[in-house]
Formats: C-alpha cells, sequence, structure tokens
C-alpha cells in the first residue's frame, strides 16, 4: 500500500467541500431575519418612547445605551451566547451584537488581573469596528471637506 | 406601519450578514467590521439615508447604522466646526453608544462569569 | 528495532497495566458515561480559571491512577504528560504535585499516543520499568486559547468541533502487575502532513491525510493488513474528518469504514448533545481509551487495537499569519497477550 497520498491540495479540498455539511441557511436566515427585524422593533419602541420628552437625537443616544444596557445583561447572566446560536447574523449585526463582543472578552479576561486582563481585552473582538468605522469616516470626511471646497 | 418597515429593514440588513456567514468563510467580527465600514460608505455616496428614512431604527440599530451616525456626525462637525470637524465628528456623535459599552462591561465583567450551557 | 521505513517492534512488550480516567459535565453525559472513572459537575469545579480545573482535572486522574496501582510517586520512573495550553500548562502545574521527574510534550491532540510511544521506548531500551503517560484538555480553556470568548454569542460551523473536557493516564510496566494483558507490541510515529487546509473549524479534514499516513505505513512496514486489527481507534477526526479518512483509504481501494472508530464520534451522543462534528483536544482519546477502551480490552472484548492519535499542529499565530494547518498521527499497536 501507498502511504504517500498522491493528490493535490486542490482535489484534497474539492473531497473536502464533498463532505462537509450544508449549514442550515434556511433556518439560519429565518431566525436571523426574526431576531434581528425584532431587536430593531425593540430599538424603535423605545425610540418612540423616549420621543415624548426628549428631542429626537437624545432619543437615538438612549435607544442605543438602552439596547447595549440589554445585550449587556444578558451577557452577563450567559443568556446572550444561547440566543446567538439560534439567531447567528440575527444577533451579532445590531448594536446588542456589538456591545456582546465588548462584554463577552472583557468577562473572560478577568482570569488575567483587571488591568492586562480584562482592560486590555476589552476590545479584542470589537476593537476593529472602531478602528476601521472611525479611520474610514475620517478618509470619507477628508475627502468631502476637500468636494465641497472644489465644488 | 412604521414599527413593519423597522422590522423589515432590520431584519434584511441581518439576513444579508447571515448569508455571508453561511456561504463564505467570513467570521462574525469581520462581518461587523465590514458592515460598519458599508455603513460608513453608504452614508457618504448617499444610499443610507433612503434606507434610513423607510426603516428608522432597523437602518440605525444594525452596526452599518453605527458606521452611518460616525459618517453624518463627521459632516455635522465639519459644517460646524470646519476641518477639525473631521476627526472630532465622528466619535462624538456615537459617544453615547462607545461609553455605555465600555461602562456596562466594565460592570458586568466585575459580576459575572463565563460557563457554558 | 526498527521495521520497514517508520516502525519499531517492541521486543519487551511493555503491558498497559491501569489507566485512570476524569471527564467533564457534558462527557459525562454522553454514551460512554459508565467507563469513566470519575467526573467533575461543572466546568470550574470550585477553582478560580479554567486553566486551574484542567490542572486539578489532571492532577486527580494521575493520583487516582496511584491508588489503583497501589504505587507511590517514588515507584514511577517518570512521567510524560502534555495539553493543548501554551507551554503545557495544564500538566506543568498538575505534575507540580509528584514527586516524579517530568517530560513535557507537545503533539496537540496527538500527544496521548505519543507520550505512549516514548513511554514504551524508555522501557524497550530498559532504562525505566514503570511509566506514567497522561494528557488533558479542557473546552473552555481552549475556547479561549483558540477561540472566541464563551459569552460571545455565534454559530459554529458544522465542521467544528467541541473539545473534550477531560483527561486520562495510562501506567506502563516492564512486569505485568496487574490482571491486564494488554501490551505494546508495534509504534509508528507519524510524519507531518499538510494538504493546505486553512479552516480552524476544520480540524478533522485537516488531520485525516496524517491518519492515513501513518496507518498506511504501519500496515505496510509491519505486513499487516485491516483486518488483522479489531479496531482501528483514532483520536478526534470526528464526524466530518472520519469521511475524509475513509475517502482516502477509498482511492486505495480499502474499505477502512468498518474497522475504524472515532473516539471524538463516540464520547457524545452527536444527534442530541450540541458539539457539531464530535469532540477534539487531546483528553478526548486520552480519557475514551483509559475509560472505555482499556475497559474492553480487558474484558477480552477487543484483542488487538491500533490506536492513532492525530493532532493538528497550529497556533492562533500562525493562522493569523495565513500559514496552513499541519497535522500529524502517530499509531500504537496494542494487543491483548493468548
Amino acid at each position: 500500500m501507498n502511504s504517500n497520498l498522491n493528490i493535490t491540495n486542490s482535489e484534497y479540498d474539492q473531497m473536502i467541500s464533498k463532505n462537509t455539511k450544508k449549514s442550515p441557511i434556511a433556518k439560519n436566515i429565518f431566525f436571523a431575519f426574526l431576531i434581528g427585524g425584532l431587536i430593531c422593533v425593540l430599538g424603535q419602541l423605545i425610540f418612540n418612547f423616549s420621543l415624548k420628552y426628549v428631542d429626537k437625537e437624545t432619543a437615538s443616544t438612549i435607544t442605543s445605551i438602552s439596547l447595549i444596557f440589554l445585550s449587556a445583561f444578558l451577557t452577563a447572566i450567559n443568556l446572550y451566547s444561547r440566543l446567538g446560536k439560534i439567531a447567528g447574523a440575527g444577533s451579532t449585526i445590531p448594536i446588542t451584537g456589538f456591545a456582546n463582543s465588548i462584554v463577552s472578552p472583557a468577562i473572560e479576561f478577568k482570569s488575567e488581573g483587571f488591568i492586562l486582563g480584562l482592560g486590555s481585552n476589552m476590545f479584542k473582538v470589537a476593537g476593529p469596528v472602531l478602528v476601521y468605522g472611525i479611520t474610514s469616516s475620517i478618509i470619507l470626511g477628508i475627502i468631502y471637506y476637500f468636494l465641497k471646497f472644489i465644488l | 406601519m412604521e414599527y413593519l418597515q423597522c422590522f423589515i429593514t432590520g431584519g434584511i440588513i441581518c439576513t444579508i450578514g447571515q448569508i455571508l456567514i453561511d456561504k463564505t468563510k467570513i467570521t462574525p467580527a469581520r462581518i461587523l467590521t465590514l458592515f460598519v465600514v458599508l455603513g460608513v460608505i453608504l452614508g457618504f455616496l448617499g444610499i443610507y439615508e433612503p434606507i434610513y428614512n423607510f426603516g428608522k431604527c432597523g437602518a440605525t440599530v444594525p452596526i452599518s447604522g453605527f458606521g452611518y451616525s460616525l459618517y453624518k456626525g463627521t459632516i455635522k462637525a465639519i459644517e460646524e466646526r470646519g476641518f477639525i470637524g473631521i476627526f472630532t465628528g465622528g466619535v462624538t456623535a456615537t459617544s453615547g453608544g462607545i461609553a455605555a459599552a465600555i461602562c456596562f462591561g466594565f460592570i458586568s465583567a466585575l459580576v459575572s462569569k463565563p460557563t457554558i450551557k | 528495532m526498527k521495521i520497514g521505513k517508520q516502525t519499531f517492534k517492541l521486543e519487551s512488550m511493555p503491558y498497559i497495566s491501569y489507566t485512570s480516567s476524569i471527564v467533564g459535565p457534558k462527557e459525562v453525559q454522553g454514551p460512554l458515561s459508565s467507563f469513566f472513572d470519575t467526573h467533575i459537575n461543572d466546568v470550574w469545579d470550585k477553582e478560580k480559571t479554567f486553566e486551574k480545573c484542567e490542572s486539578k482535572m489532571l492532577k486527580t486522574c494521575i493520583s487516582n491512577l496511584e491508588k489503583k496501582a497501589n504505587i507511590k510517586d517514588d515507584d514511577i520512573d517518570i512521567i510524560f504528560s502534555g495539553d493543548l495550553l501554551n507551554q503545557c500548562i495544564s500538566s506543568d502545574f498538575a505534575i507540580r504535585n509528584f514527586n516524579v521527574p517530568f517530560l513535557g510534550l507537545f503533539g496537540a491532540c496527538s500527544t496521548f499516543c505519543e507520550g505512549l510511544l516514548l513511554s514504551s521506548v524508555m522501557i524497550e531500551s530498559n532504562l525505566a520499568n514503570t511509566v506514567i503517560c497522561s494528557a488533558s484538555s479542557h473546552f473552555c480553556s481552549a475556547e479561549r486559547q483558540f477561540r472566541m470568548p464563551l459569552e460571545h454569542g455565534n454559530q459554529r460551523s458544522t465542521t467544528a468541533q467541541a473539545t473534550v473536557t477531560g483527561a486520562g493516564a495510562a501506567l506502563i510496566t516492564k512486569e505485568k502487575i496487574s490482571s491486564s494483558n494488554a501490551r505494546i507490541t508495534y509504534v509508528t510515529p507519524g510524519k507531518i502532513q499538510d494538504l493546505g487546509v486553512k479552516d480552524m473549524a476544520n480540524m478533522g479534514a485537516a488531520m485525516a491525510p496524517a491518519a492515513f499516513n501513518t496507518i498506511a505505513q504501519h500496515l505496510t512496514d509491519t505486513k499487516r493488513d485491516i483486518d488483522y486489527y479489531d479496531a482501528i481507534i483514532t483520536g478526534d477526526l470526528g464526524e466530518h474528518g472520519s469521511k475524509m479518512l475513509h475517502d482516502l483509504f477509498k482511492l486505495e481501494n480499502i474499505d477502512i469504514s468498518k474497522k475504524h472508530i472515532d473516539c471524538g464520534c463516540i464520547i457524545y451522543d452527536l444527534k442530541k448533545q450540541d458539539v457539531n462534528c464530535g469532540g477534539s483536544g487531546c483528553g478526548c482519546i486520552a480519557s475514551v481509551f483509559s475509560g472505555y477502551f482499556f475497559n474492553e480490552l480487558t474484558a477480552k472484548n477487543i484483542n488487538k487495537i491500533l490506536l492513532v492519535a492525530t493532532g493538528a499542529l497550529m497556533s492562533p499565530i500562525s493562522s493569523g499569519q495565513g500559514e496552513s494547518i499541519p497535522s500529524i498521527a502517530h499509531a500504537i499497536a496494542i494487543e491483548n497477550e493468548v
């Protein structure tokens, strides 16, 4: 018997794809749509309620903070990860998913101390969102600024 | 009607993310980054505005809405304060969310410990 | 004595005299529950960190082995042990409690067989009489080193596997000191194989070529065929990796599926427990061999097995740098003396 495999990497890759179980995409999309949509509706409820007392901008901030609080709370009582298993992107993409990705490493890395554990790992997952979000807004801000001059 | 539009908009944005996760090998951390940058770019191109007008919170609650706020904040600050606004606007507009996430993250870490089900 | 290209025949045929196993809360709910010596009730087991918990589990496992065999630290010549964590900290801190020479191993999930191989070679060379070989892994400590925080909400890929929380230890001796007749007859250390798989969520497929290479080389070197063995046992290929292994053997026109058992597939109920493709980690083959298969060997339900532990030799750093996953497999032939 020949112990050396006479197949190329790409042939092996095809074998892998053939044997890979398909992820239940219809089910995943259904729950992503449902739960993602519901989180947004919850945001809308909070927004409309706050709008009775404050201006639009403040209401928008209140909405974000409330959803972030809810997500932090669910993460702390070990429920958000369970929601994530069902909802997938439906719980990752809303602002609650952003909060979850800040809170979960904070909880996890507390065991290495408050400064170098909790403190420095808090943005381990969500850091790139801020880095690339802020950088891209600055770049496009510069473009906007100069376009304004020219036009 | 407002709530239905919000539900549909938010649902569709999340569905796009789910399809990307299932059909490609993009990890959730990359999806978040991709969507926030898309929010900024679509804001710049003037495409996110109509989505927001239709979906309201359905467009602002997803992380792409965070990108849209970053961009809108930058523009607003440029109009008010000129060049320096490029640097102050984005974070100012989103400061509430970022500070809240840090604060609640810290408190959660104090009281909670991870587990598996 | 070296036979063929990479197999060693052990004239002394060291005995596997006793084994000891410990598993976590999820594993004890699986189908092999009754075979494990003991278990922990939650993933913390009253410790402050997951790493401490894993260490304690390994320490308990080795202490239980000493008790079973009725031996003391002084009776043991050397311990080979390893785990998945950086610098093998689970083993280091567990074996701090024993007054025995220690050699730490890293072979990723292949560690247990690497340990068995070195233990039996120590005995073959007449340098030692009594050797312990052990390995451990912990779902939570592995998750945090290799993947996402536990409380992060995300879906796992269909090819992903769950790291087994568990440890296993075996006492290898020159003389027959127990009722066990299980002897190590041949060992085949593996060569690194890499078919360019980069997906960290598909280690089964990354490791299958290594399992194929080592099994095929072992059979060639020993001039045995698949039917010689009652079972060919792999460590943690999982459901997907096992299918890949079967397909690789099909290319050689050999049907291995009837003889092949994967520890990762039998430690959990794949349908009911949320583990995707099955178990993985050093603790998987260590606990399943020490608990289940050793029991089957002493009961003479099976008499000749080829134990093949596979390991994916990557780190989060190498994966971050875009490297593929090199993998390895070591084979140990264990046969009941008749």
